[in-house]
């Protein structure tokens, strides 16, 4: 059996003169060495902002949500704003482990494992927003239907809202197994790479014994093929339930079908904004570049201004038909509260503007996809206006409703609000410094298995190896 | 429980892997196993297993978890607690769709990889005798079990003909046991008979 080189015309997923061992050699390494400098910094910036946000939420438990200056008629604000961006980043991990699985597309194999730890930590950020929202967060277990003494007073399945909370664990759960099986094998080699005995024990439990079994690896496989066969559906369902929770209402400017499309595409956009901000840092801080070279950044830019296209698309075909139904409520959210510069929101809708669909066309010019720190850049605004997406959402539909006596309370949020989302950036950094520090930030078993039809050097010897004869190539390589 | 002799043979390369499996299988040496850092697809049916039937445990979880979902809300909605919700039916079929989805997923997923742990016996604190540290690394390591027939040195020399890098002898628990990794630890009080 002879492994042909994917294709010699494309860019070769490793670069550098690669084999088995100095791939393992390359990712492991950092969680050998000794955390630098930087790693210390920002861990603790991280701890420190997560520790401003858990007094933020403290203050919320205890005194309630008037610590938030949501008003009469804007109930969801910044938290709900957070949230959806929150599961909007997470989506990306998901969609590169399972989607692109799926589409054998080689190139995720350098960034679904940071992307999937990304996921898994955007969405555990999510879950916070909804769940203080509910005020008295003691109980928030009602949400859970089992047989209890209020009656049994179950939840309603035909609300959106519980559908979110169904669709978010499942995915958590999902996600983490995806991970969590994905790693097993990795965890394994730093094992038996380990030479101090907290690391020993350490990744002895956390590697669950594996032992790289044929048999096993099989297994593995089919399990790997199926979570990505199950995930995929399951990635576009959560944006899709999460946007329900706007769709099924009857408020101007929430209630319309292209919703679950619109946000699905906002979502990937805005998930490969965050990996490709965390991976061009990581990339350059563990040296990585060979891994994560430029060509991945570029297929992910691709992605990027497709998505973001999509989502432009959305944004011109909301306001056709908010046109071209004549409804004036739906007119006057889009033509008065949103697309008018002048308008007390005004500038939200034209910054979302910019950001998600002028600024990423720059991305159609192939010397800018190429441009590290350009993207970096991008990656950013990017995820300033899928916030910026949200919040005009959430925020310019609600703010005047049926009544203008409550039209006077302009919204703006209040330092516990901002604590709580600064909170969850705390929350995010903290886990991400602690997974990049401790787990192999790239998955050292895929890198392996496309070594040899994807890495730089065996292209050319690959062409030799093509007419040889399996003997001869074996006594070459054995001797 | 039991400990057997195995010669190991490494090899740093699949493509001198594949035809040693193939020499050694026709040459009627029993291979336990072979660890490899990464799934090598082909090695499974050149070592004659059979496909895994995990998949069709996935299925099954799924479907279990599709009529867990339509049952128990039809249930609480049409006879335990029925609710007037704005006066709709009590049996929103299009409405129980996305949690009936989410539920088909979530068994779907966490029995599989529940199954694939209980199959492949993988959980932490699981220790087991690994034959090559780098077999995790670099090394494809093949494990050959020994009969009273065996001729160790034989089978030695024609591995390393087949282009074994390092050929070694040991004897092996070849099941696991509860144990750490940080700590060598004593398996059994009183050894038992190599088989």
């Amino acid at each position: 059996m002879n492994i042909k080189y994917e294709s010699q015309i494309r860019e070769p997923l490793v670069d550098g003169n690669k084999d088995y061992h100095q791939v393992t050699e390359d990712i492991i390494r950092p969680i050998e060495a000794k955390a630098g400098t930087l790693w210390y910094i920002g861990f603790f910036i991280s701890v420190a902002l997560l520790l401003f946000g858990v007094y933020s939420v403290y203050r919320e438990v205890t005194y309630g949500i008037g610590q938030w200056n949501l008003n009469k008629t804007v109930g969801w604000g910044w938290d709900i704003t957070n949230f959806v961006w929150w599961i909007g980043i997470g989506h990306a991990g998901t969609l590169i482990s399972a989607i692109l699985l799926l589409f054998r597309q080689g190139w995720r194999t350098g960034v679904n494992r940071a992307a999937e730890a990304m996921t898994i930590f955007a969405v555990i950020c999510a879950g916070q927003f909804p769940i203080f929202h509910m005020g008295r967060v003691w109980v928030g277990f009602f949400v859970m239907p089992y047989p209890n003494t209020r009656g049994p007073l179950w939840s309603n399945f035909a609300s959106p809202l519980l559908w979110d909370v169904f669709a978010i664990s499942t995915y958590f759960t999902v996600s983490l197994l995806f991970w969590y099986s994905g790693l097993l094998p990795d965890l394994a080699t730093v094992r038996d790479r380990a030479k101090t005995k907290l690391r020993k024990f350490f990744y002895g439990v956390a590697s669950f014994g594996w032992n790289g079994s044929t048999k096993h690896w099989q297994r593995h496989e089919s399990l790997s093929l199926v979570l990505a066969g199950l995930s995929t559906p399951l990635v576009l369902s959560v944006h899709t339930i999460v946007s329900f929770d706007f769709a099924t209402s009857v408020i101007p400017g929430w209630h319309t079908t292209i919703f679950p499309p619109y946000f699905v595409a906002g979502a990937i956009f805005s998930g490969f904004a965050m990996v490709q901000t965390l991976l061009i840092v990581v990339r350059k801080v563990l040296n990585l570049q060979e891994y994560i070279t430029i060509g991945h950044i570029e297929a992910m830019n691709k992605v990027i201004v497709l998505t973001g296209s999509i989502v432009g698309c959305a944004y011109l075909t909301e306001l056709f038909m908010a046109w071209y139904s004549q409804n004036s409520y739906e007119g006057y959210a889009f033509f008065y509260s949103r697309a008018n510069l002048f308008s007390p929101y005004g500038w939200s809708y034209w910054g979302m503007m910019f950001c998600n669909v002028v600024s990423p066309q720059v991305f159609w010019s192939k010397k800018l996809r190429r441009n590290i720190v350009f993207t970096f850049f991008m990656s950013v605004i990017v995820n300033i206006g899928m916030w910026f997406e949200r919040f005009v959402i959430i925020v310019t539909s609600i703010y005047r409703d049926y009544l203008p006596s409550s039209w006077p309370y302009y919204y703006s949020p209040s330092i516990w609000e901002i604590g709580f989302y600064l909170g969850t950036f705390g929350l995010f950094f903290t886990c991400f410094f602690l997974f990049s520090k401790y787990f192999p930030v790239i998955a050292v078993a895929e890198i392996k298995h496309i070594l040899k039809t994807s890495g730089e050097n065996y292209k050319g010897r690959m062409d030799k190896v093509e007419n040889q004869k399996v003997e001869e190539f074996a006594h070459d390589a054995a001797h | 429980m039991s400990l057997k002799r195995f010669v190991v043979a490494c090899f740093n390369d699949e493509n001198v892997l594949f035809p040693a499996v193939k020499k050694v299988r026709n040459a009627g040496y029993k291979i336990q196993d072979v660890y490899t850092p990464f799934p090598v697809h082909g090695l499974d049916h050149a070592l004659g297993m059979r496909e895994t039937s995990l998949h069709t445990a996935g299925f099954i979880y799924g479907i279990t978890g599709t009529i867990t979902a339509l049952t128990c809300m039809s249930w609480i909605f049409t006879k335990d607690w029925p609710l007037n919700i704005g006066g709709k039916p009590n049996l929103p079929l299009p409405a129980f769709i996305p949690i009936t989805f989410e539920l088909t997923v979530l068994f779907a997923s966490v029995g599989m990889f529940l199954t694939f742990c209980y199959l492949c016996q993988l959980a932490p604190f699981v220790k087991r005798h690994h034959f090559h540290p780098r077999a995790t690394d670099d090394l494809f390591v093949m494990a050959i079990e020994c009969t009273d027939k065996t001729n160790v040195d034989d089978l030695k020399g024609f591995l390393q003909s087949a282009g074994a890098v390092e050929v070694n002898y040991q004897v092996a628990e070849t099941d696991w046991w509860l144990g750490r990794y940080d700590k060598e630890q004593k398996l059994y009080t009183e050894r038992p008979a190599i088989v």
